[in-house]
């Protein structure tokens, strides 16, 4: 159905925000597992779905499709929220 | 030393048509402090009056080729870029460009074991890079690249993928035109499909690790089939192309 | 902001000027297209038409709730109206066919207290607007585009239009509205979105 593929295509995932991610991180974290606030499931960074024709970006579960992030870029800021995701893991180096 | 996410100027030092509506550009970077197979640069277009607008694209080039990187860019008619980067821009223009970007999507030849890619369409591109960077790297790894186009003069890459094919260093093409087949096709002829990647994937075994790339709803379902062939979700990475208004 | 390489050639998609009378309709910063771009924050939601209900809640003396059916015999009317997205596209002579918010609220006694209006979506999007922005023919709500059924990617079956706002206050998929005493700002106002949205006064984000 058109219609299907139309809405499927505005669907991308994590890596698509990767530049704005390390922008906000200053380190690539589409590798850094996240945790659903909302479901529960762990998730690299960048195998969220994105959402990212819209006034801002919308990161979701791509499990339950819950809001995980959402980035809003302003003129003066950028202001991004992360009620939807219940922690990161990132690796610590040398351990 | 530049950082990845800094922006800097590139300069133009080629621009190569893969098909009608396909055309690599390769830019030479200033300081590029190198990719990984897989990633992305942003573009970064400013008009005169500061109208301004980013675009991601996936490197198609191997790191071996650094300082250059290649981009590959289909034409969307109605776009903003591409038809920008296709009609007006040549050899020797400068773009704004940063990267590499994008862990996530990655593959090494330092990886090893069998490796299964999926393309659709301009999704072969970052996959371009992987089998480019192997070939250059001397892996002898079993790989394949399942590639859908839609006709036969829209298949990128194609001498290329085809001359790479017949090295006998464990890397095989198959490709399946969806649309439109030459007589005497003897590829497949249909949309990507649990059978078709079962037949692909038979000789490189349950254990490869898989890369696809192209439009979502391709990802989707060849994701979905390789699951349900048996494959574990974390063999498994994906890249789904949108358009992004482009 | 760090100093922009101007890229050779490089014009971008705008609008290239055109007549006095099309100029005039196109509010600061926007340029004109001719198709209708899908923006969206999620997947689109698939209600059945046998499940879809629209409901008036909040500071009524009833609350209320219609069945599609029910809606569709709700009287409406034609719309032809601009509309300017925040992504800076502007479509002109937009056609719909809808329910004025007025008719909807006749159905209801509102308390005098309700001072806003909440607007809410399958798939959890909100939006919030000032009651009198919406009353006085200001705001609708549309199931058809162009003579045809609303399709999905556009807000289908049903979405709030209101033409004098930026397009993220004409919440696709809307599937209710609360009256409220409080303001409550929606999925975008509460990120960074100017709370009104007013695009002639090109209020596109919150005084940060």
């Amino acid at each position: 159905m058109a219609t299907d593929v139309t809405t499927h295509d505005l669907m991308l995932d994590g890596n698509a925000v990767a530049g704005l991610l390390a922008d906000l991180f200053g380190a690539d974290v589409t590798v850094v597992p996240a945790k659903c606030a909302t479901c529960g499931e762990v998730n690299a960074m960048g195998a969220l779905h994105a959402y990212v024709r819209a006034p801002g970006s919308v990161l979701r579960c791509p499990i339950c499709g819950a809001v995980m992030m959402r980035i809003v870029q302003t003129d003066r800021a950028t202001r991004i929220e992360m009620r939807g995701i219940a922690y990161f893991r990132f690796e610590r180096s040398g351990g | 030393m530049a950082r990845p996410l800094d922006w800097q100027l590139a300069t133009v030092a080629g621009v190569h048509d893969e098909t009608d509506a396909v055309r690599s550009f390769s830019l030479t970077l200033p300081a590029w402090t190198g990719h990984r197979p897989g990633q992305h640069v942003d573009l970064r277009l400013t008009s005169e009056d500061g109208y301004s607008v980013e675009r991601s694209y996936s490197i198609a080039s191997e790191p071996e080729r650094a300082p250059e990187v290649d981009i590959t860019v289909e034409r969307i008619p109605d776009g903003e870029v591409s038809p920008f980067l296709h009609d007006v821009v040549v050899p020797g223009d400068r773009l704004e460009v940063r990267g590499p970007i994008g862990g996530y999507f990655v593959w090494e030849a330092s990886q090893p074991g069998p490796l299964l890619l999926v393309g659709g369409g301009s999704g072969v591109v970052p996959l371009m890079a992987m089998i480019r960077h192997r070939a250059r790297a001397g892996a002898m790894n079993p790989t394949r690249l399942l590639l859908s186009s839609r006709g036969p003069g829209e298949i990128i890459y194609r001498e290329e993928l085809d001359r790479l094919s017949a090295t006998q260093d464990g890397f095989q093409v198959a490709h399946t035109l969806t649309r439109e087949q030459p007589p005497g096709w003897s590829g497949y002829a249909r949309r990507i499909d649990e059978a078709m990647l079962s037949e692909v994937l038979d000789p490189l075994g349950r254990e490869a690790r898989v890369y696809i790339c192209g439009p979502t709803a391709l990802v989707e379902s060849a994701a979905n089939a390789l699951v349900r062939i048996g494959l574990a979700p974390s063999q498994i990475r994906t890249e789904r192309f949108g358009p992004t208004g482009t | 902001m760090t100093e922009r390489f101007v890229t050779r050639g490089f014009v971008g998609r705008r609008s290239s000027g055109g007549p006095e009378d099309v100029a005039s309709r196109i509010p600061p910063g926007q340029y004109i297209t001719r198709d209708f771009p899908v923006l969206s924050a999620g997947p689109t939601p698939r209600t059945p038409l046998e499940q879809w209900t629209f409901t008036i809640q909040g500071l009524v003396k009833q609350p209320l709730s219609w069945s599609w059916q029910e809606f569709q015999a709700l009287p409406a009317r034609e719309w032809t109206v601009d509309i300017s997205c925040v992504t800076k596209w502007t479509k002109l002579d937009m056609h719909w066919r809808g329910v004025s918010v007025d008719t909807l609220l006749e159905g209801v006694e509102i308390d005098d207290r309700a001072a806003f209006m909440i607007a809410w979506s399958d798939g959890g999007y909100t939006t919030n607007l000032p009651l009198p922005d919406v009353l006085n023919g200001q705001a609708f709500v549309a199931y058809e585009y162009d003579g045809a059924p609303l399709a999905p990617e556009h807000g289908g079956p049903a979405r709030l239009v209101v033409p004098a706002r930026y397009f993220w206050k004409s919440a696709k998929w809307i599937r209710g509205i609360r009256l409220q005493a409080e303001d409550e700002p929606g999925f975008w106002e509460s990120l960074g979105y100017h709370n009104r949205g007013d695009q002639w006064r090109e209020e596109r984000y919150s005084g940060d």
